[in-house]
């Protein structure tokens, strides 16, 4: 490795701008580029900067480029704003195949949308690559600076060449004023203002808040831990996302807990706002309607005991009971349970009548619960009379060669077959009783089964989430946080005041950002050692400037 | 309670007028012949900042007194959130005014803060009761800090707005003159949706129309402007009601494209007027107002206010909304569109700050990104709720 020699004498690596000693300007190129440009990372040598030639020189130089980070950057942000133009895949209704709805809702623009694969633009494999590359990039890039601009600040010299003093943006030499007094004095006033400050013959070094240039490299480790713990999802026993539709009064295993927990609807309650709960929401109820003011289960969650039979609900002792709102699910061990859903009134229970036709008058009245048809199927009236259930139909859709169909085990149309016994007709007449139809299909009977009222309950979906990745993303999110605030809310300030010869005082002042408060913060210590601010000269370069233009367009006189 | 209500109402107007009788003073104080360096103390931009600063009491009175009669921080749905918006744009710049006591940014900050609170009232104003799903303490955590990031991001429009008044050569007309006239252009097309919406809702002006909606729907809308375009198959229901019987296609929100009309229409006749009248562009209008600013101030305000606000921004849209809702959506991230847009918000402001730190992008870029940054937090702000439906749709 080549090394650059200062004039000083020191020794810098290769790529270096600035020599690590004094300070002074190292190459042509670095002598051309801003202060504000060389400054940045102290002049350091950085690898991306130095090494051109193999293809892990070109793959790292093209990570570390802050360009390629803001490209990547705005790429994901113009692909995340396509991503919302028309739902995503998974907002769409589930009854409808993704590649019909797109084109039937939203004409040419939809097809072209779902054939893009825009229908599922974040789990697109370009997506996640784009993801990857933005995490390779911070992590290469905060490498690539962090390293040497952590060398720099932690070996500073205190003594810097009058050249790199003259370059700063901050910065006066005062002739005739370079007393140690004066010198002491400016370093006490920076003291009082919680610099720290360096003494080395007679040369001061202030310093104050450097962690703060800590904050991007800080905040970019919290932003790499955030995305592995986004990856750690897709590792199987992480992440569970399972529904749990339950009705009242039943007990069901939670899916996703390996028959271990099981959970009772004790109860679904819908609440809305009622006109006259406060008068000052009724004006709102009025123009709207209804105002969904409560969903809630009540819920027994029950852990099976550790020797019990799998898949029995037997052995269920209660380990907790309270009810699950909206933004109050249930915790258990590493699993939370969600109100996320309900359908309300499902028929559970038809209750019907056998009548004597000519007479009208019931022989006898019987509930068939729709879940759980009596299981003998026969349910026993008057003396004498009783009903058998022969069929059953719970989602009725027609016959087919002669036969009932069912849809689905759901009740959703229930039709049954009965077998009516009665003293006249010991071995029963059969009906065929579906919602507003009754049929005698094998003649005219002497009896007829009446409908006689319902009974609903409702029913409860809940999502059943485990996330062991959550404590990594807070932990990312967290670490996150304090980088950036640090790194905004804190600035890097450092002052150096050199006896030059002659009397003359060098003082340069450099800040990372906000140099507005540098200025404020370092003026009392000048003015405490009797001397004026040192001047910022890009403010002097725009006031020259703006001076020249008003004398051009000859409006100076106007404000005099 | 309905008492409270109204009283709370009131300080909302009176805290308006306080902020337009303040802009006044602000417009003084650069104004001032005596006073040239546009910062530190004048007595016009003192009773300016005083007035702002009791306006800015009355808005919070108008906030406590709404929180009390609704039992929920009032910030629910539209018209809250976007009145709570400007006035946290109001005590950012209250705050910023401090630190840099710089005049001239009270003359632009004040009169958006204006239109914001005007924009936000013609939306239903009624206190509304909250849904299961805003039923949580993490509504005012989450809302607060959002709104006071994204009004802290808005000072740096505001200054990148003073920055380019002045800095771009209208003269030589080209890109930029162009696109800062454009910005302003549509500063003033939400006057003209302020100002149609205000004069029809005074006239009483309101007619009902049948429609089938895209899900094959028959349902009814109301339409506050004179219909110049009508819903799919839509049909009038009020009798004397205006109706060009132009419809649209079912996916198209026709009422709301009517207003997006109107006031495209009653914006653009304001400025032509102003054009025909002042023989000028709004930007030259503008820019003598600017004259004095000092570019280097108003890039380091828009810089510093970014660097404020990024983290605010951040906390209270990204971390605060996915501790939300993992609560409440059971996941802390759900590709909603309204994340998707703080997502697009964050990585644009990530960018702003990647770009000035390494790539040295100051002065006139800078103060670009600032107002492109602005105009993505009012997509999100208003767009996003009106146009793309989604889990955040409180209107």
């Amino acid at each position: 490795m080549s090394k650059i020699i200062c004039q000083c004498g020191h020794e810098n690596p290769e790529g270096s701008e600035l020599c690590q000693a004094c300070g002074r300007t190292l190459t042509e190129a670095a002598a051309k580029r801003k202060t504000h440009d060389v400054m940045r990372y102290e002049g350091m040598a950085r690898r991306s900067q130095t090494y051109h030639s193999s293809i892990i020189d070109k793959i790292w130089n093209f990570f570390s480029s802050v360009k390629v980070g803001v490209t990547l950057i705005f790429i994901t942000l113009v692909a995340s704003a396509i991503g919302t133009i028309f739902p995503q895949e998974f907002f769409i209704p589930q009854n409808i195949p993704a590649v019909e709805y797109y084109e039937s809702r939203y004409g040419i623009a939809g097809k072209i949308y779902y054939v893009l694969g825009f229908h599922d633009l974040y789990g697109s494999w370009w997506f996640m690559l784009l993801v990857a590359a933005i995490g390779t990039s911070i992590i290469i890039a905060s490498l690539d600076r962090g390293i040497p601009l952590y060398k720099a600040l932690k070996k500073q010299r205190v003594e810097r060449h009058d050249s790199f003093l003259k370059r700063q943006r901050i910065y006066t030499a005062y002739e005739g004023n370079a007393s140690d007094d004066v010198i002491e004095r400016i370093g006490e006033g920076l003291r009082k203002r919680r610099y720290k400050v360096k003494a080395e013959n007679g040369h001061l070094l202030a310093e104050k808040n450097r962690f703060s240039r800590w904050g991007p490299y800080i905040n970019h480790v919290g932003l790499i831990i955030f995305l592995i713990g986004a990856m750690l999802r897709f590792v199987p026993g992480m992440y569970v996302d399972e529904i749990l539709w339950i009705r009242e009064g039943e007990t069901r295993s939670i899916p996703g807990t390996e028959q271990e927990y099981f959970l009772k609807n004790d109860g679904f309650t819908l609440e809305t706002y009622q006109e006259g709960d406060s008068e000052v929401f009724d004006q709102t109820i009025q123009r709207t309607g209804a105002i969904a003011k409560n969903f809630q289960t009540d819920a027994i969650l029950y852990k099976r005991d550790e020797n019990a039979v799998a898949g029995s609900q037997d052995e269920l002792t209660e380990v907790d009971h309270h009810a699950i709102q909206v933004n109050v699910p249930m915790k258990f061990d590493q699993f939370a349970l969600y109100q996320t859903d309900y359908i309300e009134n499902e028929l559970y229970k038809m209750n019907f009548t056998m009548d004597n036709k000519e007479t009208g008058e019931p022989v006898g009245a019987f509930t068939v619960d729709l879940f759980n048809p009596e299981t003998s199927g026969v349910y026993e009236l008057e003396e004498g009379y009783s009903v058998e259930l022969t069929g059953y139909y719970p989602d009725f859709s027609g016959f087919e060669d002669g036969e009932p169909q069912s849809d689905s085990p759901l009740p959703n149309n229930p039709a049954f077959l009965f077998n009516m016994v009665s003293p006249e007709h010991p071995d029963g007449e059969v009906a065929f009783v579906a919602i507003q139809q009754n049929l005698e299909p094998l003649g005219p009977n002497e009896y007829e089964i009446s409908f006689n009222g319902i009974e609903t309950r409702d029913l409860s979906g809940l999502t059943v989430r485990k996330d062991l990745t959550l404590w990594i993303l807070a932990l990312g999110g967290a670490i996150f946080m304090f980088g950036v605030v640090i790194g905004a809310y804190w600035n890097h300030r450092r002052v150096w005041i050199k006896k030059g010869p002659d009397s003359i005082l060098y003082a340069a002042g450099h800040t990372n950002k906000n140099w507005y408060g540098l200025k404020k913060d370092i003026a009392p210590a000048f003015e405490y050692a009797g001397l004026d601010q040192p001047m910022d000269h890009q403010e002097l370069k725009e006031s020259d400037s703006s001076a020249k233009e008003e004398e051009e367009s000859g409006t100076t006189r106007q404000h005099k | 309670m309905a008492q409270l209500a109204s009283i709370s109402s009131t300080l909302l107007y009176i805290a308006f007028l306080l902020y337009l009788v303040a802009t006044v003073f602000f417009a003084g104080s650069i104004k001032s012949k005596k006073h040239t360096n546009q910062t530190g103390k004048n007595r016009w931009a003192t009773i300016g900042i005083t007035i702002t600063l009791i306006g800015f009491a009355s808005q919070l009175g108008y906030f406590i007194t709404r929180w009390i009669a609704s039992g929920h921080a009032p910030v629910s749905n539209l018209f809250e959130f976007i009145t709570f918006f400007a006035m946290m744009l109001v005590a950012s710049f209250i705050i910023i005014y401090f630190i840099y006591r710089l005049h001239i940014l009270g003359v632009f900050a004040l009169p958006i803060a204006l239109l914001i609170i005007a924009y936000s009232s013609m939306f239903p104003r009624d206190i509304s009761p909250l849904i299961p799903a805003l039923q949580s303490d993490w509504l005012a955590i989450h809302v607060s800090t959002v709104a006071a990031g994204e009004a802290i991001l808005a000072i740096s429009f505001v200054a990148g707005l003073i920055f380019l008044l002045k800095d771009i050569d209208l003269s030589k007309g080209g890109k930029q003159a162009f696109w800062l006239e454009s910005v302003l252009f549509g500063i003033i097309l939400v006057l003209g949706f302020v100002l149609s919406a205000t004069a029809f809702s005074v006239a009483g002006y309101e007619s009902e129309f049948t429609f089938v909606n895209a899900d094959e729907e028959e349902t009814t809308v109301q339409y506050a402007m004179p219909a110049l375009v009508t819903p799919n198959e839509g049909e009038l229901l009020t009798e004397g009601a205006f109706s060009t019987g132009l419809e649209m296609h079912e996916l198209v929100n026709a009422p709301r494209l009517n207003t997006v009309i109107w006031s495209i229409g009653v914006g653009a006749i304001l400025y032509l007027l102003i054009r025909l009248i002042t023989r000028r562009t709004v930007a030259a209008l503008f820019q003598p107002l600017v004259k004095k600013a000092n570019l280097d101030m108003l890039d380091e305000i828009g810089y510093r206010s970014v660097l404020i606000g990024f983290p605010v921004f951040t906390l209270g849209g990204l971390v605060f909304a996915m501790i939300w809702a993992q609560i409440a959506w059971t996941r802390f991230w759900g590709w909603d569109p309204k994340e998707v847009w703080a997502l697009i918000t964050w990585l644009f402001y990530a960018a702003f700050l990647h770009l000035r730190l390494s790539r040295g992008w100051e002065g006139n870029r800078s103060a670009w990104l600032a107002v492109i940054g602005f105009v993505i937090i009012m997509f999100n702000l208003v767009a996003v709720n009106l146009i793309i439906a989604g889990l955040h749709s409180y209107a």
